[in-house]
């Protein structure tokens, strides 16, 4: 069988089409990098559903826990010490049960105990509370002139927000809201190893290089094929976020404008 | 456990609970909380271990080793950690035992790989066939902190690597200037006071290793998160004194709290050590303390 015939047959098996049936012996190369990088979908689909939404949760989480009224801050603290003190591994198990138990009550949470959409509530939850956390530092930390230069020109309530405090947050926190980017992407591997299943056998990346790796007992091929898929994804997040950090220093002069270092301060 | 447990057929409400939950399988779950804790007692020293050879290295003169560290440090940023954990403990596993098949076996002629299969001869394999459960037990253990000290020395490297680039350069040149070698300067004036600049990065460390504990489970360790899934699942009367229905939301629900709390306690301690650090440092923390003090 050819590697284009192989392709065809397993490009998008993590999502149901194409060839049902998974290899069987004498895996390929092209078989082991194909399935692999078919898996890549979920991972790209759970880490980019929830970034998107979990930027708006976490503006919300960090303007709540900034806040000076207890009744918007203590709910923030709570939400962010909660996702952020416990494992990732933990939260997919207690939510994959959790809905488990709410599906013998009313069949609403039936799609719920799926991954594509309890495993993402989680991952949108948990980095929420890691973005809102970011989000608040560089709310702290955004300059008292800037403020005050805001004050000055009339500035207040809603367009003090939109045009002074979000811009010049977004801009603190990128550094390290791109790091939190990476990570969580890293983070979409471990859904299929928790509670949640991988319905016939659509699993994502890493459920297939372990497929591979129990199968062939030879873990230098598989696990090397997601390191360099993974390292690419990385990469492109890197660029993507780069782009975004260019956008919003554009005013900057040269020098100030803070350059993207890439930190390991983030885990599940 | 207790005298009352003797027909858990008859008992009802709290004594049923108390007998429930001191039965040996929650024994044997609430032991691997140890294992837990255990495990985070080897892996922060062997891991520091690892960081610490790995920082050396990254800032060696001897440019192949520095290359060396610096990978070591980096791969981890691109490739999820979980990915490691699956990957280094076959790969130990089988380095290993193919060191032992060479080094015991030297006259096998067959190749170790045969297709999918991977064959040692028997006085090779690990742990040997013939020892007893216990045995496999601490080898399985064994490899899992070995495999955690190895990821989570990329992540010290990198924090050590920090540290020692942000003690002040003067303080290495006044230690030249007395004379005293490379090696010299490094050990007694670089090391001891790096500690207080790697004290942040070490604390986010150890967050991260109490999260990435129920990984254990991953590693085929029978750690908390395999006893509670476990004990969670529905019993049904023929099978066990105690049947009851799904219960593993409630005991993960005890593992969240147990976590929370662990990371709680430990954000609290990481508070005091860093103050108690920062006593005598020539930095701002240390400053602010020497004027209080004064």
């Amino acid at each position: 069988m050819s590697c284009l015939q192989t392709i065809a047959d397993y490009g998008l098996r993590s999502i149901g089409i194409g060839e049902r049936l998974l290899p069987r012996s004498d895996f390929t190369l092209c078989q082991q990098f194909t399935l692999i990088g078919s898996g890549m979908i979920w991972n790209i689909y759970f880490g980019v559903m929830a970034l998107a939404a979990g930027f708006f949760l976490a503006t919300v989480l960090a303007l709540g826990k900034g806040s000076r009224h207890r009744i918007a801050r203590k709910p923030a603290e709570w939400f962010i010490f909660i996702f952020r003190g416990s494992p990732l591994f933990i939260q997919f198990f207690f939510a994959y049960f959790t809905f488990l138990s709410l599906k013998g009550v009313s069949p609403v949470f039936d799609p719920f105990t799926a991954a594509w959409l309890g495993a993402l509530i989680v991952l949108f939850f948990n980095t929420s509370a890691y973005t809102g956390e970011i989000f608040h530092g560089a709310l702290k930390s955004i300059p008292k002139g800037d403020l005050e230069a805001a004050d000055a020109y009339g500035l207040s309530g809603w367009a003090r927000f939109r045009r002074i405090t979000f811009p010049t947050m977004l801009r603190l926190a990128w550094p390290a809201y791109t790091n939190e980017a990476i990570f969580l992407f890293h983070a979409t591997t471990l859904v299929f190893f928790s509670g949640f299943p991988a319905w016939q056998q659509r699993g994502d990346a890493l459920y297939y290089a372990k497929f591979f790796a129990d199968k062939t007992f030879n873990p230098f091929v598989p696990y090397p094929i997601l390191a360099f898929y993974f390292i690419l994804l990385t990469l492109a997040v890197i660029a993507l976020y780069g782009f975004a950090n260019r956008y919003l220093n554009r005013h900057l002069p040269q020098e100030a404008r803070r350059r993207l270092r890439i930190r390991l301060n983030l885990i599940r | 456990m207790f005298e009352f447990c003797t027909d858990p057929a008859s008992l009802e409400g709290l004594s049923w609970l108390a007998c429930y939950l001191t039965t040996g399988k929650h024994m044997a779950f609430y032991a691997s909380f140890g294992t837990v804790l255990l495990l985070l007692a080897v892996i922060l020293p062997t891991s520091l271990l690892f960081g610490f050879a790995g920082a050396s290295a990254a800032r060696s003169r001897f440019w192949p080793l520095s290359i060396l560290g610096k990978t070591y440090s980096a791969i981890v940023r691109g490739v999820p950690d979980i990915a490691f954990f699956l990957f280094f403990v076959i790969a130990l596993d089988q380095a290993f035992e193919y060191v032992r098949h060479r080094a015991l076996c030297p006259d096998w002629s067959e190749p170790v790989r045969q297709g999918n299969d991977f064959v040692v001869c028997t006085a090779a394999k690990l742990p040997l066939s013939t020892s007893p459960a216990w045995m496999h037990d601490a080898y399985a253990f064994f490899l899992a902190v070995l495999t955690f000290a190895i990821v989570y020395g990329a992540f010290a490297a990198q924090v050590l690597y920090g540290a020692m680039r942000a003690v002040p350069r003067a303080q290495i040149e006044t230690a030249e200037a007395y004379g005293m070698s490379h090696a010299q300067a490094f050990w007694r004036i670089l090391v001891p006071q790096m500690w207080i600049y790697a004290l942040p990065g070490l604390g986010n460390l150890w967050m991260i290793m109490v999260k990435a504990t129920p990984l254990l489970f991953l590693l085929g360790i029978q750690d908390i998160v395999y006893w509670a899934r476990d004990l969670g699942g529905t019993k049904q009367a023929r099978f066990t004194d105690y049947p009851h229905g799904d219960w593993r939301m409630y005991y993960f629900g005890a593992l969240l709290v147990f976590y929370l709390t662990l990371t709680w306690v430990s954000e609290k301690v990481l508070d005091r050590l860093t103050r108690r650090l920062s006593h005598g440092q020539a930095t701002a923390a240390g400053e602010a303390m020497r004027r209080a003090g004064a």
